[in-house]
């Protein structure tokens, strides 16, 4: 489970709040499945407001951006293991996607991308007509 | 053409291969695999208080509180447990960053809490637990009267 453990950014962005704390930039971790279908992502984003959340899809680029507003101020902390941050990542989508009928939910904390394949790219089977 | 030798490559590799070996190894005996490389433990947590309260956060992202077991002993043992099921989707994966499965971490309290009163919430894969201190060791604050 330590795998969960929070990862920052490679492009870590320090953004300067109203209130001259920094605060970093996560990245989620993802798991993502492919079947005959669809595309499927599985985001962890835990702490984001759903009106905070912003999923994109242009020109086969998927952003996932999710602000996070501080959760608590001026507290004295005796354990700091983590840090609140926004979270990013893009994905660059080579399967034909069907962009009209991408959904995304989000439930206890992990966005859920369903990404439908275009009809042509679909594997179809082809009925065997016997005489 | 001979390859050219290059032993720290060679011993690298092995060192990586040993690695790897144990991590396996941890892993089969449900331990965890990742213990080399990580020290935190899972979950990680911020703890803070007031006069009243000690407050933990944990984040536990895709979960329910029907999943988490969690409770205090002996004063100040805090004990987090919990289990997280993977999605079951039949298809190629492409990404499996996510980790699943079941932890458990006891956390030492600076100070006794009232362990009948705690109080968890979950709420966008966030808990946050309220743990009650116990009277003696809240903060009295002694009015200093001055002449």
């Amino acid at each position: 489970m330590t795998e969960l453990v929070k990862r920052e950014g490679a492009e870590t962005a320090l953004v300067h709040e109203p209130t001259h704390q920094a605060q970093r930039t996560y990245v989620p971790r993802v798991d993502i499945v492919e079947t005959d279908n669809e595309l499927r992502l599985y985001a962890d984003m835990p702490g984001v407001q759903p009106e905070d959340l912003d999923v994109r899809f242009e020109n086969g680029l998927l952003t996932l951006h999710g602000k996070v507003r501080p959760r608590h101020k001026d507290v004295q902390y005796l354990y700091a293991e983590y840090g609140i941050g926004d979270y990013h990542r893009e994905f660059a989508i080579h399967e034909d996607i069907d962009a009209g009928r991408i959904s995304a939910q989000y439930r206890n904390g992990v966005l859920v991308i369903t990404l439908p394949k275009s009809e042509q790219v679909k594997p179809k089977r082809i009925q065997v007509k016997a005489e | 053409m001979l390859g050219r030798w290059e032993p720290f490559t060679q011993m690298e590799a092995e060192f990586n291969r040993l690695r790897d070996e144990m991590d396996r190894l941890f892993r089969r005996f449900g331990g965890n695999g990742n213990l080399w490389r990580r020290a935190v433990e899972f979950p990680a947590v911020d703890i803070w208080e007031d006069e009243n309260d000690l407050f933990l956060e944990a984040e536990l992202p895709g979960m329910e509180l029907n999943d988490l077991e969690i409770y205090v002993t002996q004063g100040n043992q805090l004990t987090l447990k919990g289990k997280r099921t993977p999605p079951e989707v039949e298809g190629t994966w492409h990404r499996r960053e996510r980790g699943f499965g079941e932890f458990t971490r006891v956390i030492s309290l600076p100070v006794d809490v009232d362990a009948d009163k705690v109080e968890a919430t979950l709420k966008h894969g966030v808990l946050t637990v309220r743990l009650p201190k116990v009277a003696e060791a809240r903060v009295r604050k002694i009015p200093v009267k001055a002449d």
